[in-house]
Formats: C-alpha cells, sequence, structure tokens
C-alpha cells in the first residue's frame, strides 16, 4: 500500500516536471516567433505605403472575433469615403501577422468603384492579428487592426 | 476551363452601384503544404483578377496564398453605359480565363 503511493506521487512528480519543461518550451519559440512575425508585419505594411504615415481610422474590417475554419473566412473590408473623383480610394490591402506570408490580397480601386467596400474569403493558419490598409486618392494611408481566434487552422503542414 | 460564378444584375440604371460578384474554381494550392509523398506540393494560385467595363480597367485585385481555394471577389461600380464587364483571371502555369457578362443600362 505504501508502495503503491509513493510510486503515484513519483509518477505525479514525473509528469508535472516534464508538462512544464514542455510548456516552458512552447512558450520559448512562440515568444520568439510572435516577436519576429510582428516586426515583419509592420514592415510588409511600411513598404506597402511606401515609408508614408499609416494612421488608423476611416477603415472597417470586418471578420469574425472566433473563426470555427481557418481555411475559408470571410472578410469586408470597407473604407469610409465619398467616392467621388477628387476624393475616393485608390488602394486596399490586407496582411496577415502569422501566416507563413505576410500579404493576403491587395485590391485596386478607383472612383468609378462608387462604392469602397470589398468582400472576399481567405486563409488563417492561427490565431492572430489582421491589418486592413486604404491608400486614399490624396496618398494618405489609413488602417483598421483586428485580433481573430482560430479553431480549426488552415492546413499548412497536411495531415500528420 | 475552370468554372466561375458570376452574379452582375443583367439591367440597372445609369448612376446605379451595383455589385459585381464572381468565384472561380481553384485549387489555390498555398506552395507551403507537403503531399502524401512529404514533399511540398509546388504552388498553384491565381495571382491577379482584373474587371474591365467596356475595356476600362475599374478593378483589380492582387492574390497571394493566403486567398481561400475557389477564390471569391465583391466588389462594386457605378453603371454608366450599356456594356460588357469583362472578367480575368491569371495565375501560375499560364492559367488565363476570362467570361464576358452584359450589363444594359437604362436611363
Amino acid at each position: 500500500m505504501q508502495q503503491t503511493s509513493s510510486q503515484t506521487i513519483e509518477a505525479k512528480t514525473r509528469r508535472a516536471v516534464l508538462a512544464s519543461g514542455v510548456g516552458l518550451g512552447a512558450w520559448v519559440v512562440l515568444g520568439t516567433s510572435a516577436f519576429a512575425a510582428s516586426d515583419d508585419l509592420a514592415a510588409a505594411i511600411s513598404s506597402y505605403a511606401g515609408g508614408a504615415a499609416v494612421r488608423e481610422g476611416k477603415v472597417k474590417f470586418e471578420i469574425a472575433e472566433l473563426v470555427d475554419n481557418g481555411n475559408v473566412v470571410p472578410i469586408t473590408v470597407t473604407v469610409d469615403s465619398p467616392m467621388t473623383a477628387d476624393n475616393y480610394v485608390r488602394a486596399i490591402a490586407v496582411f496577415n501577422e502569422k501566416n507563413p506570408q505576410r500579404d493576403v490580397v491587395k485590391f485596386t480601386l478607383g472612383a468609378r468603384a462608387g462604392k469602397a467596400s470589398v468582400t472576399t474569403r481567405i486563409r488563417l493558419a492561427t490565431t492572430q492579428k489582421l491589418v486592413a490598409v486604404a491608400q486614399l486618392s490624396d496618398g494618405s494611408f489609413w488602417s483598421h487592426t483586428v485580433d481573430v481566434i482560430v479553431t480549426l487552422v488552415a492546413c499548412i503542414e497536411g495531415e500528420a | 476551363m475552370a468554372r466561375t460564378l458570376i452574379n452582375i444584375p443583367p439591367t440597372a440604371k445609369r448612376g446605379e452601384i451595383i455589385e459585381i460578384r464572381a468565384t472561380i474554381g481553384h485549387p489555390m494550392e498555398t506552395g507551403f503544404r507537403p503531399g502524401d509523398d512529404g514533399k511540398i506540393l509546388p504552388r498553384n494560385i491565381i495571382q491577379r483578377f482584373s474587371c474591365r467595363y467596356n475595356g476600362e480597367l475599374i478593378f483589380s485585385a492582387e492574390m497571394f496564398s493566403a486567398m481561400s481555394a475557389n477564390p471569391y471577389i465583391a466588389f462594386y461600380t457605378t453603371a454608366q453605359n450599356t456594356g460588357t464587364l469583362a472578367l480575368t483571371w491569371e495565375g501560375d502555369g499560364g492559367f488565363a480565363q476570362t467570361e464576358n457578362v452584359t450589363l444594359t443600362v437604362t436611363g
């Protein structure tokens, strides 16, 4: 009886040690990759804007906060603009933080669009941050950042 | 020829804002995914979508691997004259397809 209980304690301890070790490892890896990814994201946006300042506002990025299926995620990006010949949205782009590639899609619009709104479906590899950036006809850049939680991720590594 | 599904109103009043919705059947293979043999499957995506209204480019999109399979894009344009809307998809492996839709503008 005494022996059994001590074995149990030993097993528990071993498990706990293993679990904490694995946990620590995962945290370290995630920590580094998240840091690098955010840097990448900022770099991708600044290269799209050609170094110009990107301000928050005017853009509305609609996406479900909790994504069930990362393979098909509907998104809508709408920009607050009168869409007249001298004040319109020139381009809209979407960037992500943690997919293998920062670019998602880049749209080019014109004054003839009448309404600055685009809808599409994208893939998300994991829970992450997404940024929509719009360029107006006066050359200014505006953005909207959203955080999404992805429960079923788009397959990058295939079925194990 | 890939299957397409295009939704454009057949008629519109001059100056009316119309929505154009288009889907094309395409796997959009990312180029990041290994196949059954463990080797990375080569990328096969549509890289560019464009829409011309009576020859004038009114909308275009540059797509990357993060676009879903069977890419769907919806956008708006202002009805001006009766004519043709030409939707073109171009991608890897020389993929190119154009679909024409007639829009009748009244008023």
